[in-house]
C-alpha cells in the first residue's frame, strides 16, 4: 500500500478558539477510502480543510507539523495553493451548487485552468457525470440552472465538480448529511467507484456510514487522533475504551 | 365578562389595523399628489418644440433642449467617475479589507460624507475644481463634484449587495483552484449585479436632480449653444427650473411646469428601471 499523504505532527489552533488539532500523525494510502469520524468539535473537518489549504481563508492563532502530499510538504509557504487545490476536490456538507448552469458548474475549475477546447471540457463534464453516477439524470439538460436539480442530485453535481478536475485526492465532508436514503445510497455507491481511481479522505455523517464505507477509520475526539486503523478491525474490535464507547453510542 | 373582553380585544385589533393601513396609505397621497399635479400643469407646455427647442425671448418662450441634454452630459460625466470608483472601492470594502482601524475610518468617512448638505459639496467643487485645478465652470467641474456627492450611495449599496452573496460560493470557488479575484470576478460581481446597478441608478438619480452642487461648478443661466466640451458649462433641468421660477419676470408658468414635468420624468424613468432590474434578478436569483 502506497502512503499518498503523510501528515506528522499537525497541530494548529484557530484564533477564535474554536476547534483544533494536536500533535495529529497519520499516513493516508493511496486508492482507499479513509474515514474520520468522531462527536462533532473533534477536528476533522479542520483536518481536511489543512490539505487544500483552505484554512488560508480562516484566521488561524497557530499551526505546526508538516503535510507530505507524495513526498512534498504542502504547509510551506511557497506552495502553489492554487495546483494544489487542482489536484485535491472537495465535497461540502451543504450542497453548494455555483449559480451557473449545470454544465457551468463542472466546467468552471477547467476554464480558470486555462483549458477553452470544447471537445475536452464536453468530454470533462460526462466523464465526470458518470463518475459520480448523475450522467443519466441531467444529460439531456446541462444547460439549466444547476439549482434545479434536487438535493440529492445537487450534492452529486458537487462531486462530479471537484472530479472534473481529475484530482488526485478527493475531500469530503460529510457530504450525504442533508440527503435522503436513496441519495445517500447513491453517493456512497459513487464512492466504492471512485476509490479504484481516487485516494478519498471522507468525514461520514454517522458511525453507520463510517463502519459501511472505511477501508481505514481514525477516530478523533476533541482534536486529538485517538485511534487509526483498517476499517474492519476498528469497527469490530477498537483497540482504545474511548473508540469503543464512541462506536456502541455510550456518547457522542 | 370574559365574551365581553374577547369581543374588544377583537375590536382593538381591528382599529389598530386600520390605523395603521391608514398611515401607510398617508405616506403614499403626497408623492401621487405631487406627480399628479405635476402631470396636469406641465402637460400643456409639452410639445416637439418645447423638447428640442432652444430657449428664447429671454426664456419666456421656445424649448429646454439646452436643459435637457445638459442634464444628460452631467449625469453620464457623473456615471464615469462615480460607478467604477464607488464599485472599487465597494469590493475592497466588503471582499478584501479586514476590520481595522484603517477600514473603519474609511466606513465612517463614507457613512458622514452621506450626510453632507448638497450646497457644501457646491463649495468644495468651486474652491478645487473650478478654482484649484482650474477647470472653470464646466462639465467636467460640475461631474466631479456630483461625482463626490454619489459616492457614498454607491458604495455603500454595492457593499451590501457584494455581501449579500453567500460565502459559500467563495470557499467552493476558491476550493476548485480559483483565485480570489477569479471568484469575484466570475461569481460574486455577477451575483450582486442587480444590487449594483440599482445603487448606481438610484445614485445617480439623486446626481440628475441636484442643483446646489453644480450652481457654482457647472450650471450656466442660459447659454445660446450646446455645450462642446467637457470644459463647457451647461444649462441643467434642476437649475433652469430654479432660473425661470425664481429669476425671470413675467415668466409663463406653464413653462416652469413643463421643465418641472421634464425632469420629474427623467428621475422617475431611472426610478423605474432600477425596480425592474432588481425585480427581474430577484426572481432569477438562486439563493
Amino acid at each position: 500500500m502506497v502512503d499518498k499523504i503523510i501528515i506528522e505532527n499537525l497541530s494548529l489552533q484557530y484564533a477564535d478558539g474554536v476547534e483544533s488539532l494536536r500533535g495529529i500523525s497519520l499516513n493516508i494510502h493511496e486508492k482507499a477510502v479513509t474515514v474520520l469520524f468522531g462527536p462533532a468539535g473533534g477536528g476533522k473537518s479542520t483536518l481536511l480543510r489543512c490539505l487544500n489549504r483552505l484554512n488560508d481563508l480562516t484566521e488561524v492563532k497557530t499551526s505546526s507539523g508538516r503535510i507530505l502530499i507524495d513526498g512534498k510538504n504542502i504547509l510551506e509557504q511557497d506552495v502553489d495553493v492554487i495546483a494544489l487545490r487542482r489536484r485535491i476536490g472537495m465535497v461540502f456538507a451543504r450542497p453548494v451548487v455555483l449559480p451557473l448552469s449545470i454544465r457551468g458548474n463542472l466546467t468552471y475549475a477547467l476554464e480558470l485552468a486555462g483549458e477553452k477546447r470544447r471537445a475536452k471540457l464536453d468530454e470533462a463534464v460526462e466523464r465526470s457525470l458518470k463518475l459520480a453516477a448523475l450522467w443519466e439524470e441531467v444529460k439531456d439538460r446541462l444547460d439549466d440552472p444547476a439549482i434545479a436539480l434536487s438535493g440529492g442530485q445537487q450534492q452529486r453535481l458537487c462531486l462530479a465538480r471537484s472530479l472534473a478536475l481529475q484530482p488526485e485526492v478527493i475531500l469530503l465532508d460529510e457530504p450525504t448529511s442533508g440527503l435522503d436514503p436513496i441519495s445517500t445510497g447513491k453517493v456512497e455507491f459513487a464512492l466504492q467507484e471512485l476509490k479504484k481511481e481516487y485516494t478519498i479522505i471522507l468525514v461520514p455523517h454517522s458511525v453507520q456510514q463510517a463502519a459501511r464505507t472505511a477501508d481505514y477509520a481514525a477516530f478523533f475526539l476533541q482534536g486529538e487522533l485517538i485511534e487509526y486503523g483498517e476499517g474492519k478491525s476498528l469497527f469490530t474490535a477498537p483497540k482504545q475504551k474511548r473508540t469503543e464507547d464512541y462506536i456502541t453510542g455510550r456518547f457522542g | 365578562m370574559k365574551r365581553a373582553l374577547s369581543i374588544n380585544r377583537h375590536l382593538t385589533q381591528r382599529i389598530g389595523f386600520t390605523v395603521i393601513t391608514l398611515m401607510a396609505v398617508a405616506t403614499v397621497i403626497p408623492i401621487v399628489a405631487v406627480v399628479i399635479y405635476i402631470f396636469l400643469q406641465g402637460l400643456p407646455a409639452i410639445s416637439l418644440e418645447f423638447l428640442t427647442g432652444f430657449p428664447h425671448d429671454g426664456m419666456r418662450a421656445g424649448g429646454i433642449l439646452p436643459a435637457i441634454v445638459g442634464t444628460l452630459y452631467l449625469t453620464v460625466g457623473t456615471a464615469i467617475f462615480s460607478v467604477p470608483l464607488g464599485i472599487a472601492a465597494a469590493i475592497y470594502l466588503a471582499e478584501y479589507a479586514s476590520d481595522t482601524p484603517l477600514t473603519r475610518t474609511i466606513r465612517i468617512a463614507i457613512i458622514n460624507l452621506a450626510g453632507i448638505p448638497s450646497v457644501v459639496y457646491g463649495l468644495f467643487g468651486l474652491g478645487l475644481f473650478v478654482i484649484f485645478l482650474n477647470f472653470g465652470t464646466s462639465i467636467l467641474a460640475a461631474s466631479l463634484t456630483l461625482s463626490i456627492m454619489t459616492l457614498p450611495v454607491i458604495i455603500s449599496t454595492a457593499e451590501e449587495s457584494l455581501r449579500s452573496v453567500p460565502q459559500a460560493f467563495r470557499t467552493v470557488s476558491i476550493s476548485l483552484g480559483a483565485t480570489r479575484w477569479q471568484t469575484i470576478r466570475r461569481i460574486v460581481l455577477k451575483e450582486a449585479l442587480p444590487g449594483i446597478l440599482t445603487g448606481v441608478i438610484l445614485g445617480l438619480e439623486r446626481a440628475a436632480g441636484e442643483t446646489a452642487p453644480i450652481l457654482f461648478t457647472g450650471a450656466a443661466f442660459f447659454l445660446p449653444r450646446l455645450p462642446q466640451s467637457p470644459f463647457d458649462a451647461t444649462m441643467a433641468l434642476p437649475y433652469h427650473l430654479f432660473v425661470i421660477s425664481t429669476q425671470v419676470p413675467e415668466m409663463p408658468i406653464r413653462i416652469q411646469y413643463g421643465t418641472a414635468l421634464v425632469l420629474l420624468v427623467f428621475v422617475l424613468t431611472m426610478n423605474l428601471v432600477a425596480t425592474v432590474i432588481r425585480s427581474r434578478a430577484r426572481a432569477k436569483r438562486q439563493w
